[in-house]
């Protein structure tokens, strides 16, 4: 599903971020991202996203290389990827329902359907109750799923998550990374970068770790 | 077979007809939804709306006061534009037949429309009719004036010049008065006002597109983290674009809107006496204003210069706002 064959990365600052990962991620796989800040989890991320383009190497999601896609299509291409950010980015201006209704909004669903998927998904991650709040309102724990619920809404084939668990508590992290494992049953690819060993090493997928931009481990 | 399976593999069904449909109809309601939003942000801020459209109110009823001031003084100078007419005064000389031949002459010259002839007795007559100085005239043992001939030229017709010189050398005639030289000065002077109100017009809209970019520059400054969320979930330039543009059109019509309303008020106000001078130069002269449909037309150019300023902004800005 996802693919990088000896993809490099250098900023133009000089600093190079990535060098010569190569990775495969199948399709239904969860896959955790690790490795100190700065080794390169981000950036790798960022560049599924296109957010960044790769200096050296190819990158292939879901069968297009991405090197493929001009800047006018990289809006098309983030539809079909869900994403989970670290600190939320969350519009704090409108409610949760508008929040998640962001993505479909953008891909053009009538108003109907819009409801529809977005209280599925508010379902899902258990905050039905709370769409007609500001998500100022909402706890670090109810934002982040705020923010998975949005990430999930359009039903995207790829789930990226950017230290979705970095700024909450341990129970609250599990919590989290349960409603990660219920998306990948339904068979969604999950990519989550996080830097919590201790959780992510009692769940059981395969690790993939970075230092320094290379890929020095990955094991199942 | 899970249930997003079922789902998608339902979507993957329906006909690429219906997909594009569903498409254009998302489109229509983002645009219903932008337009309808950008409106109540705009309303949401009635003091900053309020000035940003007095301003746009402002440079645009200037050009179009001037242009109605430049429509009505046009209306008024046609009244004299009309073919100048040549006096053709005879020599006290010349006989009531050879007036009479001239008279004849003329009227079977293509180059001109009518011919009135005028005799020396008519016009005395006429003369005392209207100054009042009947008696005076009374005793005065010969009449002073002469026969005359009122020349109307076809409109068709070359230069009333040429007509003027050949008119003049006629021995019958002893001048052939032809007063064109103010009208000539005062349409000249008129082409030179309506270049000049052009010309500060022009000056005055590229402002407004200035103004209306700047506001919008701002807007999307105080949008930047929203700009940037929705092109990280997949927003479109277009997405991006569509409520700055709007609010860069509700901002053109709110201010057009007041340009006419301006308009309109500084013709109430310069009506009264404007038909009082009138009255006095009996006239029947009438300050025209812009009407519904120049309302209409500077409403709609705000329209088309607020979207023309939110799109230099928006062209300008929003590229450069990306996800870090």
């Amino acid at each position: 599903m996802i693919t990088f064959d000896r993809v490099s990365k250098r900023y133009a600052e000089g600093h190079e971020a990535l060098s010569e990962v190569s990775v495969e991620i199948s399709q239904n796989e969860l896959v955790f991202l690790t490795g100190h800040s700065g080794a390169g989890k981000s950036t790798l991320l960022r560049l599924i996203m296109l957010i960044e383009r790769p200096s050296r190497g190819q990158v292939i999601v879901d069968g297009q290389n991405l090197a493929r896609i001009g800047n006018r299509g990289i809006p098309a291409h983030r539809r079909n990827i869900g994403v989970v950010f670290q600190n939320h980015q969350l519009l704090f201006d409108r409610s949760v329902y508008h929040n998640v209704a962001l993505p479909l909004v953008i891909a053009g669903y009538d108003q109907r359907e819009v409801g529809r998927r977005v209280r599925a998904a508010l379902d899902k991650v258990g905050l039905l109750a709370r769409e007609r709040a500001l998500p100022i309102t909402l706890s670090g724990g109810e934002q982040q799923r705020v923010g998975i619920a949005r990430a999930v809404v359009a039903r995207p084939r790829i789930l990226l998550a950017d230290e979705p668990t970095g700024n909450l508590d341990p129970a609250l992290s599990a919590e989290i990374m349960q409603l990660f494992e219920a998306f990948n049953q339904v068979g969604v690819t999950v990519l989550i970068a996080s830097h919590d060993l201790a959780l992510i090493s009692r769940l059981h997928h395969r690790i993939l770790t970075l230092r320094d931009g290379r890929l020095v481990s990955n094991r199942a | 077979m899970s249930a997003l399976d079922h789902k998608s593999r339902r979507e993957g069904a329906s006909t690429s007809r219906a997909r594009l449909r569903h498409r254009f109809n998302g489109w229509l309601t983002h645009h219903r939804l932008s337009a309808a939003e950008s409106l109540a942000r705009v309303l949401d801020n009635p003091v900053s709306s309020l000035l940003t459209w007095l301003v746009i109110g402002i440079a645009l009823a200037l050009p179009a006061a001037l242009d109605v001031a430049l429509d009505n003084a046009r209306k008024l100078s046609d009244k004299w534009d009309s073919p100048a007419q040549l006096s053709l005064f005879l020599a006290a000389t010349a006989s009531a037949d050879e007036a009479r031949e001239l008279h004849r002459e003329l009227q079977e010259r293509p180059d001109i429309a009518a011919v009135v002839f005028v005799s020396r007795e008519e016009a005395l007559q006429e003369f005392s009719l209207l100054s009042g100085f009947a008696d005076v005239l009374d005793s005065l043992d010969n009449n002073p004036l002469p026969d005359l001939l009122l020349v109307t030229p076809a409109p068709e017709a070359g230069p009333v010049a040429a007509l003027h010189r050949e008119l003049s050398a006629d021995p019958r005639v002893a001048e052939a008065v032809l007063d064109m030289a103010w009208l000539e000065r005062l349409n000249t002077l008129m082409e030179l006002s309506r270049r000049m109100v052009l010309a500060l017009g022009g000056v005055l809209v590229a402002g407004v597109v200035l103004i209306l970019g700047n506001t919008i520059r701002l807007a999307i400054e105080s949008r930047r983290e929203e700009i940037v969320v929705v092109k990280l979930v997949g927003g479109s330039n277009g997405f991006v674009r569509r409520p700055f543009l709007y609010t860069g059109l509700w901002y053109g019509v709110g201010g057009g809107f007041f340009a006419a309303l301006l308009v309109a008020a500084a013709l109430w106000f310069l009506g009264e006496p404007v038909a009082r001078l009138a009255e006095l130069y009996q006239s029947s002269f009438e300050l025209g204003g812009l009407g519904i449909m120049g309302s209409l037309n500077l409403v709609v150019l705000g329209g088309l210069l607020g979207l023309a300023g939110a799109w230099l902004a928006v062209s300008r800005h929003l590229g450069r706002i990306a996800p870090r």
